[in-house]
């Protein structure tokens, strides 16, 4: 009798500390420093300036287009 | 009054790709920072679905009114689409080759699928330019197109469903299931889709107008 409640208490002891273990696996990593330290934005500011500068030649074109639609007709 | 849609464009656009970094996402293993490519890989496929739908219309109406400037609309629209997959194949392989382990893999039917559909555009374009005759060609090729979407359809919207995908929403889910985006995300991840949508949309606009002005010259 004694053996099965000791078995059954051991059980219960080994299933918390591998819950203990699922416990304590760390987050997933992310780039929390780069946020933290503001760094983000240089990133944000050459996506936004290389976007901007690629629309600034296609809104070149288009009125490279418009003109010779106007001296078309 | 025209401008309208380009301006909404860039706004969003410019949105997505500021809040699209800074914003919170769910904190997922082998994801880590680069489920963010959620918000620049897929909106790029959208725009590249929608101007193929678009090339499907003017394909359609090319044949309907048997006009070959519907034709040109048609080829307009689909090579703009074709050079949205460009990327959307590239920034897929980067972002396979960081979570999935590798640049290709040939058990994601989603890949092979988009590779067989882009091999069927270069074909319609291939046949476009080899002939000569205008109205032999805007029918001819007007037909293949609309085989080509129903076979890029298969390619990369059924068949993926059907079996195993390591792409998210395939193998017998819906796509946008509840597990693969908060709304945290939603956020983002729809308005870059409509600004890429109608980034497209700009960009297939002024090919035509090019088009114009060059059969203006040839007449």
């Amino acid at each position: 009798m004694n053996k099965k409640v000791l078995g059954i208490l051991l059980i219960c002891v080994s299933l918390l500390s591998q819950a203990q273990e699922l416990m304590s696996v760390s987050e997933p990593q992310m780039a929390d420093r780069l946020r933290e330290d503001g760094k983000i934005y240089v990133v944000i500011s050459v996506i936004g300036i290389i976007f901007l500068s690629l629309l600034g030649f296609l809104i070149y074109i288009e009125r490279k287009v418009k003109r010779i639609e106007e001296k078309m007709k | 009054m025209k401008h309208v849609y380009k301006i909404l464009s860039v706004i969003l656009i410019l949105y997505t790709l500021f809040w699209g970094l800074l914003n919170d996402v769910p904190r997922l293993d082998i994801l880590n920072e680069t489920i963010r490519n959620v918000y620049y890989h897929v909106p790029i496929w959208f725009a590249m679905l929608f101007m193929m739908t678009v090339s499907l219309i003017f394909s359609i109406r090319a044949l309907s009114q048997n006009d070959p400037l519907m034709d040109t609309k048609a080829y307009n629209a689909s090579l703009v689409g074709f050079f949205f997959s460009i990327p959307g194949l590239l920034t897929g392989s980067i972002w396979a080759k960081y979570t999935w382990g590798t640049w290709w893999t040939f058990q994601d039917p989603k890949l092979n699928g988009v590779a067989i559909s882009i091999l069927i555009y270069l074909a319609y374009f291939i046949l476009r330019f080899s002939i000569d005759d205008e109205l032999k060609r805007a029918r001819i090729s007007a037909v293949y197109n609309v085989f080509a979407f129903v076979m890029m359809n298969v390619f990369i919207m059924i068949l993926p469903r059907l079996t195993d995908s390591l792409h998210p929403g395939n193998g017998g889910n819906p796509a946008f299931a509840k597990y693969d985006m908060n709304n945290d995300m939603r956020m983002v991840f729809y308005p870059a889709v409509i600004g890429w949508v109608l980034f497209s949309f700009w960009l297939f606009e002024l090919k035509n107008r090019i088009s114009v002005l060059k059969n203006k010259l040839d007449e």
